[in-house]
């Protein structure tokens, strides 16, 4: 009996912890994924959702990628913030079904930069969203697509 | 998963290739027909020597086996990089390695 009742506290105490995160050691590198930004289907509200929509233009933002992309399925997009104190970064395709395409956030040591691959549906700009000292700075380039790269 | 580490002075430059599909949910499968259900990487995050540098947030619109690239100052040659992710279905990948 002792041993049944040691067996159900320690069930739902792996449950409660579970829940709680305790257990997933992904619980401890994100607060969590922004369902709202992501899944926002215009520019303007995949700003409002990474609370953006009053980003600054800046001229302290590179976004290095060619101008025009032989496939939309994969194009490489660099991004340095030269602002002081950057703390994160968000990739956003304004003309991709969902526009917001990652957000990075930067901590002990790591530089104001992140490289990666994006998938653009047709010629847009890309835009990026620097958040620097709390408050959000923007720039953009326009990237030409041969061939969309969401249905393939 | 692969990581390159390279260090130049106290920057790491680490370059991280997950292989994972990055379904977006909206590809038909030209076989059936059918919309392939979405299945791509939510969270991604990477350390060094178990502090937090990099913590992001995906979308469905970063490319197939997706590469990420960043830079981290103030390490030296044997330090461990770790780097884990967690997809839409709850699933998660974790690779490490030492910078060098």
């Amino acid at each position: 009996m002792k041993r049944r009742l040691f067996l159900k506290a320690s069930a739902s105490a792996a449950v409660i912890a579970a829940s709680a995160g305790l257990l997933r050691p992904t619980a401890v590198l994100a607060a969590g994924w922004n369902k709202a930004a992501f899944e926002s289907k215009s520019l303007a509200d995949a700003l409002k959702g990474i609370n953006a929509a009053d980003a600054q233009t800046s001229n302290d933002i590179v976004i290095n990628a060619q101008n025009r992309a032989e496939s939309g399925a994969t194009v490489p997009v660099e991004v340095i913030s030269n602002l002081a104190n950057t703390e994160s970064i968000a990739i956003i395709a304004e003309k991709n079904t969902t526009p917001l395409v990652g957000y990075y956030e930067f901590a002990n040591g790591a530089e104001a930069y992140v490289a990666t691959r994006i998938r653009m549906i047709q010629s847009s700009v890309v835009r990026v969203v620097a958040r620097a000292g709390g408050k959000p700075y923007t720039a953009s380039r326009h990237i030409e697509v041969t061939v969309g790269g969401c249905g393939g | 998963m692969k990581i390159r580490t390279q260090l130049t002075g106290d920057v790491a430059d680490v370059k991280v290739v997950v292989m994972h599909p990055m379904e977006t949910g909206q590809r038909r499968d030209p076989a059936t027909g059918e919309t392939v259900q979405a299945h791509y990487i939510q969270m991604f995050s990477a350390a060094v020597n178990g502090k937090t540098v990099l913590s992001s947030q995906w979308g469905p619109a970063v490319s197939k086996n997706p590469f990420v690239g960043f830079r981290v100052r103030g390490v030296k040659a044997g330090d461990r990089v770790s780097v884990r992710w967690q997809d839409n279905k709850g699933e998660r990948g974790t690779a490490e390695a030492e910078i060098r």
